[in-house]
């Protein structure tokens, strides 16, 4: 029985020459990743394990993102405990306000991560490295301490579902549009501890910013991973950014799938998550009847917050004025994206259009801070979720969508495509 | 190991966001996390909640962010043990490896009703309705699992592997 990409990444970092699916196994891991909230606690789990020093100094990665620069004196005194543990432990890989950016976007940028890793990390949307054709996959804060001290995770071998990507998306119609498709076609758990493997001549046409979108959303299918192989595209990105040399691992022709799913992306439209699961999908047709009047545009997070999302925005804002009931935020993803959006006048574009242009953090994505919504408000944004309560009071809304959709919605004031607003691709 | 008290019943893809919302994840101590338990989809559950209660949920419990300060909530506001269709993948690896008691048992999770007293047993996976007398059998924990829970949790099962003991 042949393997899937993932279970041949996890079978050589179990020392195993083969895996099947629902077995258990040990495997060394590439990376252990935490950010501000997870490794508060993990730090107390990993004291108790009786381990006086982290496996690999160089394989451990801390982020402040989530409440950073501190939103409170709770949230501070968290980081302080981070700083205090990274530096006692010497981790070479901690980011610190001033350096650090959105996690699951500064990683590949760093060249952290490669091809062919088995990586962890303390937050769900770890499995945005599968991008690169790295098995990554998020876990808890017990995962992480455990990983910190023996560079090892258990995991139970997953079985995959296939998705055949063909043709070339329609204009407008990203990453972001895809994923949410999907989503919307299998439903929240319709991957449910499974990797999602996402193959197909369609895929070319996907930049490496599209394709951590789509993965980093693998998880709100209640998958284990999502999955890109890793092509040229891929193995020049790591390239670039100074990643270890990628380990090139492909299925087997005879893998077994649980099921095999074609997906004809130029057929596709621009899509909009209503609340209150990623899963509630509509097209943007379909949204524009409804007229979603929204208090809020969020554009950002480690889903949307590259610089190709900063461009489109930019582009679609340039010499505009946001409608004045929208408040809009922009949140580069990491300090380059933000200096970068600085030096091409991306930021300019963006403040002179009436928005808010802040400094790299999670901020309202998770209900944070920078951007919390009143009770009855509305808010479409590039974000990840929409659970009850995810980005402020427990009556107010999120809509997910793309950069392009979050931004023409804030200059219409209601949630709609930019086609409406003219202008090309 | 068993457990038996009052069955709180939830829904479908009961999220980490309602468990615990991240307006209280400034703190990660777990008696403090339990206050705010579930207080997004039953702001009452707190208050009302006793030691050994259980959890019985729809499909996909525990889906969304990867905090542990969910499960952790959950157990340190006494409850004994969550029985749902499925788990959402994180969660029930946080769950296991914090040592607390998850089943995934569809018939039971549709059939329960709130209010209901219930009984689990976890080394047989029996789970006894005493309200209206039906039993049920939930799929037992693979042994290296059962292993973790045993002890308590992953990080006391590692320190003891590291020390020879299991
Ligand atoms: S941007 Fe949002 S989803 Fe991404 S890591 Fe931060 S809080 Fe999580």
């Amino acid at each position: 029985m042949g393997m899937t990409m993932t279970q041949k990444i996890i079978a050589a970092h179990a020392g195993e020459k083969s895996v099947r699916a629902g077995q258990l196994v040990e495997a060394k891991l590439d990376i252990v990743m935490g950010n501000d909230i997870t490794t508060a606690v993990a730090l107390k789990e990993f004291k108790k394990t009786g381990a006086k020093s982290v496996f690999d100094k160089d394989k451990v990665v801390i982020v402040l993102d989530h409440f950073t620069p501190n939103k409170d004196i709770k949230a501070a005194e968290q980081c302080k405990a981070c700083r205090t543990f990274a530096h006692s432990m010497d981790v070479k890989n901690f980011f610190d306000v001033g350096e650090m950016g959105i996690e699951h976007a500064l990683l590949p940028e760093k060249g952290i991560v490669s091809p062919g890793q088995a990586i962890i990390g303390a937050d769900s949307h770890t499995c945005t490295y599968g991008a690169l054709g790295a098995f990554s996959t998020g876990v808890g804060s017990t995962d992480m301490a455990i990983g910190m001290a023996t560079g090892q995770a258990w995991f139970k071998v997953p079985s995959a579902i296939k998705f055949v990507l063909t043709g070339k998306p329609a204009p407008w119609v990203s990453g972001k549009d895809i994923i949410l498709h999907i989503i919307g076609k299998i439903g929240v758990d319709g991957a449910l501890y499974k990797s999602m493997e996402f193959v197909g001549d369609g895929i070319d046409y996907l930049s490496m910013d599209e394709r951590f979108t789509m993965a980093n959303m693998a998880i709100e299918a209640g998958a284990k991973n999502g999955i890109f192989p890793a092509d040229e595209k891929a193995i020049s990105y790591a390239k670039e950014h100074g990643a270890k040399e990628p380990v090139i691992y492909k299925a087997d022709d005879d893998a077994e799938y649980d099921d095999v799913i074609t997906i004809d992306l130029s057929k596709l439209r621009p899509t909009v998550s209503f609340p209150h699961l990623p899963e509630n999908t509509k097209t943007i047709d379909e949204a524009e009847k409804e007229k979603v009047y929204v208090d809020q545009s969020v554009i950002g997070s480690c889903t949307n917050g590259r610089l190709s999302d900063m461009k489109i925005a930019a582009d679609i804002l340039r010499g505009k004025k946001v409608n004045k009931n929208v408040r809009t935020i922009v949140i580069p993803a990491t300090q380059q994206v933000y200096l970068d959006c600085i030096r091409l006048g991306y930021a300019e574009d963006i403040v002179k259009a009436g928005a808010v242009f802040s400094t790299p953090t999670c901020g309202p994505c998770l209900g944070g801070y920078m951007g919390i919504l009143a009770s009855g408000e509305k808010c479409v944004s590039t974000t990840n979720r929409n659970f009850v309560g995810r980005m402020g009071a427990k009556d107010s809304e999120v809509y997910l969508a793309s950069p392009a959709v979050a931004a023409a919605s804030a200059l219409k004031g209601y949630i709609c495509s930019p086609e409406m607003i003219g202008g090309n691709e | 190991m068993n457990t038996e008290g009052k069955v709180f019943k939830y829904g479908d893809n009961v999220d980490t966001d309602v468990i615990i919302p991240a307006r209280y994840l400034n703190v990660s101590n777990g008696d403090e996390l339990a206050k705010y338990c579930m207080i997004d989809i039953d702001a009452d559950f707190a208050s009302n909640v006793q030691k050994g209660d259980i959890i019985v949920a729809g499909k996909n419990f525990g889906c969304g962010s990867s905090r542990e300060h969910a499960p952790l909530a959950i157990k340190c506001a006494g409850v004994g043990c969550i029985i749902a269709p499925s788990f959402a993948r994180i969660f029930y690896r946080n769950a296991v490896n914090i040592g607390m008691p998850i089943m995934e048992c569809p018939e039971a999770a549709k059939e329960i009703n709130a209010g209901d007293r219930v009984a689990v047993d976890f080394s047989t996976g029996v789970i006894t309705n005493k309200t209206s007398k039906k039993t049920y059998k939930a799929e037992p924990f693979p042994e290296f699992m059962q292993k973790i829970i045993a002890q308590g949790g992953l990080v006391k099962y590692v320190s003891k592997k590291i020390n020879g003991e299991v």
